[in-house]
């Protein structure tokens, strides 16, 4: 299995391939057929890749196809690289992938009165789909940092035409949002699918361009981009790299983190090149789940885990990311209690989740890095895909205002949104629980400010997912029309929505505190780590000073009490005494308004470097461009046709004429050459 | 004794050159362009090289004045050039400019004089294999590419005049016959 | 044989015959004649190579003249039926007649 590795990428690849080309033709069932297959037949292979990797106790395994380029000494081969970190990837991107592939055939088709009305471009979308799974296994697969740059590149091409697939979409007005007693808070309109794409594009370009940078300075430095040959070489002088950032300089493997991290903030929405993320909202639910938020999104993480050994080598980069992810998580999370738009609060909780994973790569803890991801795709995805389904209920209504009550018309929806949100507010014994405490955990040892932070933007967290869940599933309905129009969903929508609550809720097995578990006398092993071990390279000397397990039993007893209490406080803030979140309004009104209005961050945007680009764009594109360059383009082609119309004069249409100019000419050449002493050199 | 060839068979070829073009009678013109030809395959001869010289006899003397006298018996009145009298202006301006050229190539010629690196084909080799069996040696050796693409030149020139010289005003011979008799 | 004739004799004199080749064509109008002063100055240029290829002992001057006497040939050939084609439409050979492609 693992020399046919490749297959992983080229069958979702063939699958866009045929449903991009034959899908209008052959009609909207096969496409429904072939997508979810392919990434089913891929999902299969990267099982067999994964058994094979564990059997070769997770040595690393590469797959050369043929070499791509060869310049000087420049040498591309496209070739894989199978090991434990890669095949987790793998079986996270098909596996969730394939689910929402199932999710997608239903989601993607109206139901009316039994007509069955597809989606105008069904065939499109699936293509994309399909292009994206291969785009990202590319990614994660490739065994260079080139590889990785195209699929990252290729990820990021896929989500734009995702984001923007309902191009004719117009900008969506909101309604503001009343405060009783007080004055109403304007809400800005969400984007139109087409603006968020292009928004979303040119935001990642920023951080590519670092990415981009970082790739050519690992070239010009090490002269390989090769993962192996790299982390050989760095490794070797990793204690020197890693001694002198200590002392303050920043060496050039510094600089390297600092560009590769610049291209993951982009990717992965971290702070500054976050804002691309919540209006990527704007696409077709299932591709919120798939791309924003299990899979593409968590590449800058996956990146950063790959290149655990330059991160090691440069302490203080690290330190960066974690203190970006940890304000980045604290940040989002602050801006989503206050969302009414149930993609946004998610959108805005997979920001923060992200935070929560770069502060754990950042800390050191690549294991609970990547183990948050796997949970959160788990997670996520099932939240995304539960309120899909809701929106695909209500007729693509998505402002929690309106809804309400909706348990009781779909509860296999509301049932599997509660699991997804109890792992996400981290309830004891959930994936998220686990899977976070261990980052907070690491977080403490490292620092207990960056603990601090987690630990409230944990409660913030909890909180705010089940305002979201109380306000859209309990209560009374807020909008009876609608109410009455919902119904539960077909069973390609609900059954991908309960395998992911149940690996949302036991997912954590992958990962439980081993070193606690085994003080209590209980030996269980940490599978993500035994697992991942191969793949981490320890830099400097490490006391292994685990906390104690006092402390360890406090860290865990505090963030799920946290979380316990978190929810407690928002059932009674939205169940039982619904004023006192009003009251919290009115009274904080500039600070509510602040985040509703997502700290402006956007308007600060539009006028700091929207504005002035466009302005000049303009100015270019009609000053210089259109005036000058067209001028002289212009100018001197009338220039030339008047220069011709008196030239052409001299074209007398006598032969003679031009026979005597020829002489004339001759007698000049044969003048300079021959009395000038200007001889070709044969002649003497 | 050769100095004084030279000098004579020189002053023939000056000569007849301006014969070619100072007179009014083509006919006459194409005689004193045969005369010149000559006078330049005795040059030939007498700079050894012999085969040359015949074939400038046969393809200049030979086939390229006949052809032109052919031509001019073919266009017949019209060819006369309305030439008043030699001596105007504008050709004394002509004269003086061919004799700018003159003089610089002159001048070029007698101050510097021209050596080079001396090949091969030496007389003595000459004598020994014949001047003719020697050239075809290096033609159809060295040369091969040049004789291919001469002959290639000379299929194309054939095309063309071929091309040029039909008449399709002129009816088809077999169109030509009269069938009202039937 | 070669000696009694120094090599910068040939060259003025194949200088002299280029010179009336070319002034022949400057005064004459006579396409036929004009002809003809090309074929004088591609002879001139002949007697050049002929000349240099005895003086240096080099077969190349030689083959060089036969590919001229190739291109000569078919030059006269071509340029003579260009001349009976346009004496059809224009009924001379004056070259002053010939000035349709005037700018």
């Amino acid at each position: 299995m693992t020399n046919l590795i490749w297959l992983v990428i080229a069958l979702p690849l063939a699958g866009a391939l045929f449903n991009g080309i034959f899908g209008r033709r052959v009609g909207y069932q096969v496409v429904a057929k072939v997508a979810p297959t392919t990434v089913f037949l891929a999902f299969l292979v990267g099982l067999g890749g994964a058994f094979e990797t564990y059997a070769r106790h997770g040595e690393a395994q590469l797959v050369t196809l043929w070499t791509w380029a060869e310049i000087g000494e420049l040498n591309i081969p496209i070739s894989f690289l199978v090991d434990p970190l890669s095949m987790t990837m793998v079986l996270v991107v098909t596996g969730v992938g394939f689910l929402i592939h199932i999710y997608a055939t239903d989601y993607m088709v109206h139901h009316h009165h039994g007509e069955v009305h597809p989606d105008r471009d069904f065939a499109r979308f699936f293509a994309f789909l399909n292009l994206f799974i291969a785009s990202m296994l590319v990614l994660v697969l490739g065994d260079n940092y080139l590889m990785m740059f195209i699929g990252w590149e290729l990820v990021g091409a896929c989500s734009y035409l995702l984001i923007g697939f309902w191009h004719d979409r117009p900008d969506d007005p909101q309604a503001a949002i009343e405060v009783e007693g007080g004055e109403s808070v304007e809400v800005a309109p969400l984007l139109s699918p087409a603006a968020s794409g292009m928004k979303a594009f040119v935001v990642n370009r920023i951080g590519d361009v670092g990415f981009a940078l970082g790739v050519f300075l690992i070239w010009t430095t090490f002269g390989t981009l090769q993962f192996d040959q790299l982390f050989s070489r760095i490794a070797s002088s990793a204690e020197m790299y890693r001694e002198s950032a200590l002392h303050g300089d920043f060496t050039v493997i510094s600089a390297i983190a600092l560009l590769l991290f610049i291209g993951a903030m982009g990717k992965s929405a971290q702070f500054l090149l976050y804002v691309w993320l919540p209006d990527a909202m704007a696409g077709p639910t299932p591709v919120s789940a798939l791309i924003h938020a299990a899979t593409m999104v968590t590449a800058g993480v996956y990146m950063i885990v790959r290149s655990n050994v330059i991160y090691a080598s440069a302490p203080n980069v690290s330190f960066f990311v974690a203190v970006v992810g940890a304000f980045t998580s604290f940040f989002a999370a602050t801006i989503a209690l206050v969302q009414v738009d149930l993609k946004r609060v998610l959108a805005y909780s997979t920001v923060s989740q992200l935070g929560y994973m770069f502060m754990a790569v950042g800390v050191g803890a690549y294991t609970a890095g990547i183990f948050h991801l796997v949970t959160h795709a788990f997670f996520k995805a099932c939240l995304f895909l539960a309120a899909g389904s809701v929106m695909h209920a209500l007729g693509d209504v998505i402002d929690i205002r309106r809804m309400g009550g909706l348990r009781k018309k779909m509860p296999h929806t509301a049932m599997t949104f509660y699991l997804g949100g109890l792992a996400l507010a981290g309830f004891p014994l959930t994936a998220g629980f686990f899977s976070k405490d261990e980052i907070l955990a690491k977080a403490f040892e490292y620092s207990p400010l960056l603990w601090g932070i987690g630990i409230v933007t944990a409660g913030m967290t909890a909180f705010y997912t089940f305002r979201a869940i109380f306000l859209a599933f309990e209560g009374e309905p807020r909008d009876q029309e609608l109410y009455d129009h919902a119904h539960e969903n077909r069973l390609a929508v609900t059954g991908p929505l309960w395998i992911l609550a149940v690996l949302a809720i036991f997912g954590g097995l992958l990962g439980l505190p081993a070193p606690v578990l085994h003080e209590l006398g209980i030996d269980v092993p940490h599978v993500m780590e035994n697992w991942l071990h191969p793949i981490i390279q320890e830099v400097g000397h490490h006391e292994e000073h685990h906390p104690s397990l006092t402390t360890e039993l406090i860290l865990l007893a505090s963030s799920g009490g946290l979380a316990v209490i978190s929810i407690l406080v928002a059932y009674y803030f939205y169940m039982i005494n619904r004023s006192i979140p009003q009251t919290l309004a009115r009274s904080t009104r500039p600070l509510f308004a602040l985040l509703v209005n997502k700290y402006y961050i956007d308007e600060l945007y539009n006028t700091v470097f929207v504005e002035p680009a466009l302005t000049l764009s303009n100015t270019m594109s009609r000053g210089i461009d259109q005036t000058l360059i067209d001028g002289i383009v212009d100018g001197s082609a009338y220039g030339i046709a008047e220069l011709g119309k008196y030239l052409s004069q001299l074209q007398s249409g006598f032969i003679s004429r031009y026979a005597l100019a020829t002489f004339i000419g001759v007698l000049f050449l044969v003048g300079y050459f021959f009395l000038l002493g200007q001889f070709p050199n044969w002649i003497n | 004794m050769e100095l004084t060839i030279f000098i004579i068979t020189a002053v023939i070829s000056v000569v007849s050159a301006l014969g070619v073009i100072f007179n009014k009678n083509v006919v006459h013109s194409a005689m004193f362009l045969l005369a010149h030809f000559l006078t330049l395959a005795v040059f030939y001869f007498m700079l050894n090289a012999q085969f040359l010289g015949m074939v400038q006899i046969l393809v200049y003397a030979g086939a390229i004045v006949v052809l032109i006298l052919f031509v001019v018996m073919l266009l017949g009145e019209q060819l006369g050039e309305d030439i008043p009298r030699w001596v105007t202006p504008t050709n004394g301006v002509l004269v003086l400019l061919a004799l700018v050229l003159l003089t610089i190539v002159g001048t070029a010629v007698v101050e510097h004089p021209t050596t080079g690196a001396k090949g091969d084909f030496t007389p003595e080799l000459i004598q020994e294999h014949g001047q003719a069996e020697m050239i075809g040696a290096v033609l159809f050796t060295d040369y091969i590419l040049s004789v291919q693409l001469a002959g290639i030149l000379l299929l194309v020139g054939i095309v063309g005049v071929i091309w040029l010289a039909r008449n399709e005003n002129l009816p088809v011979i077999a169109g030509d016959i009269p069938t009202e008799e039937v | 044989m070669i000696g009694a004739v120094p090599l910068s004799y040939y060259l003025l004199l194949s200088a002299i015959l280029f010179t009336i080749g070319a002034g022949g064509v400057l005064i004459r109008r006579n396409a036929i004649i004009i002809l003809m002063c090309v074929e004088m100055m591609m002879n001139a240029v002949n007697l050049t190579f002929v000349a240099f290829s005895s003086y240096l002992d080099s077969a190349t001057g030689q083959i060089f003249v036969f590919m001229i006497m190739v291109v000569a040939a078919v030059e006269v050939a071509v340029g003579l039926a260009l001349l009976v084609e346009l004496n059809r439409h224009k009924e001379a050979v004056n070259i002053d007649e010939f000035n349709s492609l005037k700018g």
